[in-house]
């Protein structure tokens, strides 16, 4: 068995989630303190890929990064550098359709942190950034934890925008889900099979760390 | 005169606008929820930016809305203590009082000051204990500690008690009593526990709708409220609205009562009666009543009366200790209200 679609699907689900966490976390902690107006709209620009179809993501991503499209024409003409139809293509699927996770249950976590600590922080004497870091980003640990782990487990199930920017190429584009369609399309159903089992090994796990970090954090008294 | 604060703010359709000033001393801003009093204090600290107007702690300009200073909650070195207090969950008691000394930029120092607190505040045996894992005294303590580590300039309390158990409550505030004392300088405590305030401080401002209504001494804001609402929020139960008659008497209307006051000035709209300072038997203000009510208190009853043959629409309450109610207690009674324990109130 050739392990490429598990190694490729993991470094595009990692590289994916870390560009969310930071993207999703300030996103959201800007956006929870703006204004109503503004926060309505841009909220649902924001979730607007969690309930598109993938495809449409694709299409979408396909209009600008295709070879001759705005972007995609500017870098090939002047890096010369194709932005699909690469592995790392993958990535700008990912996080497009990753976002809306990271950034909803960031929010959630923001919107429930008690203000008063930051007041009480502030006339401290302690910086923003501190208080950003050592005291907002531990109070809301247990959210975007969460969110950040259901970004992953997401990445790496990504299949429609992802076949759509990158194809199906074995051993260069091959992730997990689309090596799972172009086998049972092959008629290899025993290979589709062990690739179903590795993809449900890991949603498993995924999850079990989930419910393991909630576990935990309800035995510490919430903190 | 160590807080000069005269602000004004416009929070939706509330109005904020007090002025007041203070000593080196404990100032209570007495009244109930949504009336401005914990906005003013987070204007003073500099979570809430006013309008216009200027705030002077110790000389030092911290908001100048006409000079454009408005000094970060950072710069303002006010200690501003929640009634959640405001831990850090996160972190042990230590971790909390350190991040209180991170003003202090040299080590030695820092150390040396975390651990006096630590000490007089007989925290070291908490020391590695996370918040939730302390009793709420002893979070307050903690809180209280944290702040004073940190310097600060004025101590700023919003209803530090509010969140205790009532016996709890009477320890924590001779403790908080002492620390004051310790401390030196201005304190502004927020609260709508008349007794709380009267205990803690020396002038006490009342507030109702985004304004001062009456500001002064704790003992001549308790002796004469001068409106209603500071009756009330002083404990006044009785009050009712008056009639002028010609001979200079007032006619309580709720009661159906007419009362020869001291010179009442032509803004008197109302006049309020604490329920302890009625007197049994007859004197000035004298009248025949009938028990609508008795109501029984730990140590004390309190009486629901109406004039005999009268158009009362509300009855008058009056409080007296068992022992003397147990030998007056009768179906009608006699009672006055001497000329000094009526209180005379403005509306507005």
């Amino acid at each position: 068995m050739d392990w490429f679609p598990l190694l490729n699907s993991i470094r595009i689900a990692l590289i994916s989630t870390v560009i969310i966490f930071f993207v999703g976390i300030f996103s959201a902690y800007y956006i929870a303190k703006a204004p109503r107006l503004v926060k309505g709209v841009l909220d649902v620009i924001l979730t607007l890929p969690l309930v598109l179809p993938p495809t449409v993501v694709g299409y979408l991503l396909l209009r600008v990064l295709g070879p001759k499209r705005i972007i995609g024409a500017w870098f090939l003409e002047n890096f010369d550098l194709k932005l699909t139809m690469t592995w790392w293509s993958a990535i700008f699927a990912t996080t497009v359709v990753i976002f809306p996770l990271m950034y909803r249950t960031a929010r959630g976590a923001f919107e429930s942190f008690d203000e008063t600590l930051a007041y009480s922080a502030q006339s401290l004497g302690l910086s923003n950034s501190y208080i950003f870091w050592r005291v907002r980003m531990p109070y809301c640990r247990q959210g975007i934890l969460a969110g950040t782990v259901l970004a992953f487990a997401r990445a790496l199930g990504e299949y429609g925008a992802t076949s759509m920017l990158c194809g199906y190429t074995p051993g260069r584009t091959a992730t997990i889900s689309t090596t799972v369609y172009q086998l049972w399309r092959t008629n290899d159903d025993g290979l589709a099979f062990q690739w179903v089992m590795v993809n449900l090994a890991i949603s498993f796990v995924v999850l079990l760390a989930v419910n393991m970090l909630e576990k935990k954090n309800g035995k510490k008294g919430g903190i | 005169m160590s807080l000069y604060v005269d602000i004004e703010k416009n929070w939706g359709s509330f109005h904020l606008k007090v002025k007041f000033e203070a000593g080196d001393e404990t100032i209570s801003l007495l009244g109930a929820s949504g009336c401005g009093k914990s906005l003013t204090l987070k204007c003073i600290a500099g979570i809430e930016t006013p309008d216009k107007g200027k705030i002077i702690v110790d000389g030092v300009t911290l908001f100048d809305s006409d000079k454009k200073i408005n000094l970060s909650p950072q710069e303002r070195r006010t200690g501003l203590m929640f009634q959640n207090y405001a831990l850090f969950p996160n972190m042990t008691v230590l971790q909390n009082i350190r991040a209180g000394a991170k003003r202090e930029k040299d080590a030695q120092k820092r150390n040396n000051m975390v651990q006096s607190v630590m000490e007089s505040f007989g925290l070291s045996e908490f020391a590695n204990r996370y918040p939730h894992q302390l009793s709420g005294g002893q979070q307050q303590r903690v809180a209280l500690a944290r702040i004073l580590v940190s310097s600060p300039r004025i101590l700023l309390l919003d209803e530090p008690f509010s969140a205790l158990d009532s016996h709890l409550r009477f320890k924590l505030e001779r403790e908080v009593r002492h620390v004051i004392r310790e401390f030196g300088k201005t304190v502004v405590l927020v609260s709508h526990d008349r007794d709380e305030v009267f205990r803690m401080s020396d002038s006490i401002a009342v507030m109702d709708a985004g304004r001062i209504e009456r500001i002064g001494s704790r003992g001549a804001v308790f002796a004469d409220p001068q409106t209603r609402k500071g009756a009330i929020l002083t404990g006044c139960k009785n009050v009712s609205s008056i009639e002028r008659l010609e001979n200079g008497q007032l006619w309580a209307t709720d009661w159906d009562m007419v009362l020869t006051v001291q010179n009442a000035l032509l803004d008197v709209t109302a006049v309020g009666v604490r329920m302890k300072t009625i007197r049994p038997g007859p004197g000035e203000n004298g009248y025949r009543c009938r028990v609508v009510e008795e109501i029984e208190n730990p140590f004390s009853y309190t009486i629901m009366l109406e004039p005999l043959n009268s158009k009362c629409t509300v009855p008058i309450g009056w409080e007296l200790l068992k022992k003397d109610w147990e030998i007056l207690r009768a179906d009608e009674v006699g009672i006055h209200i001497p000329t000094e324990a009526v209180l005379l109130l403005r509306d507005k």
